[in-house]
């Protein structure tokens, strides 16, 4: 297809020109500019910088820190308790619970998969928007539609075991998607900016999904409680390793999306077009690109692949549908797209490491009575130093040790 | 720059190193541990998990809250607590604290009715109590389970007093509520809210108009959350144009956005919801004008069970919060004690007297069947 046109395309995840004219950089150069090292790195400070909340937020600390000269074993011994405790307590959670017995033991970590399939869906849905120049808030309101969508097939209609959760899972990618094409309708016919049309659609699918929860289209029969009765048993996704543990056919589901996205955004000339638009839609258009057509179609798929991650939480987990089942996973995808540089592989890991210090966040503040809130400063801290890898660069001591070997941060591609 | 930036480092050393200089107390063997000491040494482990709203809602999650922390005081037992984000982590929160080794798991909040039901149904060696929701099974039919116990409060009957005395003291006859979510614990309040009034007018003639909730068709003014002061303070001065003079906010925190625009409105009054407003700290700019507040011992009822499970008398038999057993009640009027008629008060104490006696009954779709 791309034979009629003049310029070839630059390679869409590098803006920046690539000839092969300049010197090629040094090995270790390559390697500690690389996006993964920055992640990593980024990652590994923000759970330093946490660790270092822990001490402030833990009394024994604080009695310590008074007397920190006379006797500073006791500072440093209460310091080192509470970050092992609250450390140890997120890897019990989320991994390998080695305090506990039998099957109990490799729980964690089929929690840890659990928790991040919806992010991984949504997280996917993103990264296509971010990487087709569309930035797409509306996550949230989408993963809401979609699961009040998947809730209702799932309570309302009555058909067999396999028809059942296929159908409400099209439910969900239908509205999901619609509910998302909103807002790439708006913006290819009038130029309405996604970004302010998605965040207001995350207020009326809120608002809209409360009210349908008032009347008698998703509200629990015989019942005040703005709660849905559970989905059928027909509906429920299946269990991939028996009754002990919660892990669902989702996780594989959303594993064989991010193979889609992959496809699509790699392989097929759709993506070519997603991925045009995205490094330059002047460019694009001169290349004779439907520019609307791709941000309906970009919105569309987002949307559907959202949704069915607002699914996957009441037909894989929570049963029951109610305003608050989306938690916070639609801006909480934002992050886990980000983190995975919107490349499949990324978001699958980073929506991991999400799902890892969700189900881990329990054990935290059970065992080692470490506020939840410090779950989500971890995240932030994550976010802050993904956007700015020159920063993570001037925090990094591998970066800054590296220096004596010839690395040198100024030279860095950012 | 350079030299700012050391000039400050240094100062914040020394700031650390004289902050740092207390002596190190004698070595006692009572090392200190991050947990809770125990006083008394109770081998007693009581866990609470709240619901989205977090253990600061100012509102029910807040004096479940308090309830737990005056049991490990008292009491000197082990707490532990989990605050949930959203409902996924309700199953999670509560399989945690029983792999925790808890005695009691209280669920704050009718959301966590399923999570804390089925661990309670998976361990039955263990204690469970809901606060502010019954049990039921799959056909919504109530179900007894042997190691639960359902907290709930007869709140419409002490609303059913402040909407009696609401429309008493309404100098415009016309007197307002609204809630933060059409939630059965909100609209329990705005039912006996709304007979109150309805008894009021019946008795004297009156047509006190009610704004913001109608119970026959169980609709009225929402906010959409537990949150938004602003949304609360814009809905009252709405309310207040419409003529109202007195107002019942139902959600928590936002109750601050109704005291604001009353403020702004020579002779409006307030009714607080949960606990006494007029003691509230943050409220005490605004006190004089809460008229009184609808109160409901959340915390107390905690405590309570929580006792009695040490006790080892624990009960799965329904506890019911009533104007008889002082779960529920009105707040003192404060300062507006001279203000309210020796008539009307009297009256009042004639209505708590019957609805205590059985005489009258207070009916709300929200009211829990059981009890």
């Amino acid at each position: 297809m791309s034979t009629t046109q003049a310029p070839p395309e630059p390679a869409p995840a590098a803006p920046a020109p690539q000839p092969a004219g300049p010197p090629r950089r040094p090995y270790l150069q390559q390697v500690l500019d690389s996006t993964t090292a920055t992640v990593v790195t980024a990652v590994f400070l923000a759970l330093l910088l946490a660790a270092v909340l822990v001490v402030a937020a833990d009394p024994a600390s604080q009695r310590a820190a008074v007397y920190l000269f006379a006797r500073p074993s006791d500072f440093v011994g209460a310091a080192w308790n509470a970050v092992f405790e609250t450390y140890s307590a997120l890897f019990r959670g989320a991994v390998f619970d080695y305090q506990a017995v039998g099957a109990r033991r490799v729980r964690p970590i089929t929690e840890t998969m659990v928790a991040s399939v919806p992010l991984m869906l949504a997280g996917l849905g993103l990264g296509i928007g971010f990487r087709s120049g569309l930035f797409n808030i509306g996550a949230q309101g989408q993963v809401l539609m979609g699961a009040a969508a998947g809730a209702w097939v799932g309570v309302a209609l009555d058909l067999p075991i396999v028809l059942h959760p296929v159908l409400a899972c099209v439910a969900a990618v239908l509205v999901g998607g619609l509910w998302a094409g909103i807002a790439g309708f708006l913006k290819a016919r009038t130029g309405a900016s996604e970004v302010i049309v998605t965040i207001m659609l995350n207020s009326v699918a809120l608002y809209f999904v409360g009210y349908l929860l008032t009347t008698s289209v998703l509200r629990q029969p015989g019942s005040t409680r703005p709660i849905s009765a559970p989905v059928a048993d027909t509906a429920m996704m299946p269990q991939l390793l028996g009754p002990q543990f919660r892990l669902h056919l989702g996780f594989v589901v959303a594993l064989l999306a991010a193979v889609a996205v992959w496809w699509l955004m790699e392989r097929s000339t759709l993506g070519f077009r997603f991925r045009a638009v995205g490094a330059n839609q002047d460019a694009a258009r001169t290349a004779g690109i439907k520019v609307p057509t791709v941000y309906v179609l970009v919105m569309l798929v987002a949307g559907g692949l959202a949704g069915l991650g607002g699914a996957m939480q009441i037909l894989g987990t929570d049963r029951t549908f109610q305003g608050s089942s989306a938690g916070s996973i639609g801006f909480d995808a934002i992050t886990v797209a980000l983190l995975g540089r919107s490349r499949p592989l990324g978001t699958v890991l980073a929506a991991l490491l999400f799902g890892a210090l969700r189900a881990g966040s329990p054990l935290m503040q059970t065992s080692a009575g470490t506020p939840i809130d410090l779950v989500l400063v971890i995240q932030a801290v994550i976010v802050l130093l993904i956007a700015a890898p020159p920063l993570v660069r001037e925090l990094s001591l591998v970066h800054r040790l590296s220096a004596l070997l010839g690395y040198d941060r100024k030279e860095a591609t950012a | 720059m350079k030299k700012i930036i050391r000039v400050a480092a240094l100062g914040g050393a020394v700031a650390l190193a004289l902050a740092a200089c207390g002596s190190a107390p004698e070595e006692s063997g009572e090392t200190p541990t991050s947990g809770g000491t125990t006083a008394a040494g109770v081998d007693f482990t009581a866990c609470m998990v709240s619901d989205e709203g977090g253990f600061d809602d100012a509102s029910f999650n807040e004096s479940g809250y308090a309830g737990l922390e005056r049991a490990q005081e008292e009491l000197g037992i082990e707490i532990k607590t989990a605050e949930s984000t959203d409902p996924s982590q309700y199953t999670q929160n509560v399989d945690s604290m029983v792999q925790q080794g808890c005695n009691l798991i209280i669920g704050v909040g009718f959301a966590l009715e399923d999570a804390i039901q089925e661990g309670a149904e998976a361990n039955p060696d263990i204690e469970f109590a809901l606060v502010d929701s019954a049990f039921s099974d799959e056909d919504f039919a109530p179900v007894e389970i042997d190691n639960a116990k359902p907290l709930l409060f007869n709140t419409q009957e002490a609303a059913y007093l402040a909407g009696y005395l609401a429309a008493g003291m309404s100098t415009t006859s016309a007197v307002a509520t609204f809630g933060g979510q059409p939630f059965p614990s909100v609209t329990i309040f705005m039912d006996g809210f709304a007979d109150g009034v309805a008894a009021y007018n019946e008795e004297s003639g009156t047509s006190v108009r009610l704004l913001g909730w109608d119970k026959d068709a169980q609709n009225g003014s929402m906010i959409g959350n537990f949150s938004d002061t602003e949304a609360g303070r814009t809905t009252s001065e709405q309310f207040i144009a419409d003529g109202a003079d007195v107002i019942l906010p139902v959600a928590g925190p936002v109750g601050s956005g109704a005291l604001n625009a009353a403020a702004q409105s020579e002779g409006t009054m307030v009714i607080w919801v949960d606990s006494d407003g007029y003691l509230q700290p943050q409220n005490e700019q605004y006190k004089s004008l809460i008229l009184t507040s609808v109160m409901k011992q959340i915390a107390t009822s905690v405590f309570d069970t929580i006792s009695a499970s040490v006790d080892g008398e624990f009960s799965n038999e329904p506890y019911v919060g009533t104007l008889e057993n002082g779960g529920v009640d009105i707040a003192p009027f404060h300062d507006f004690e001279d203000a309210v008629p020796t008539e009307l008060a009297t009256k009042l104490e004639e209505l708590r007297q019957q609805i205590i006696n059985g005489d009258l009954v207070i009916e709300s779709p929200s009211a829990n069947a059981v009890g």
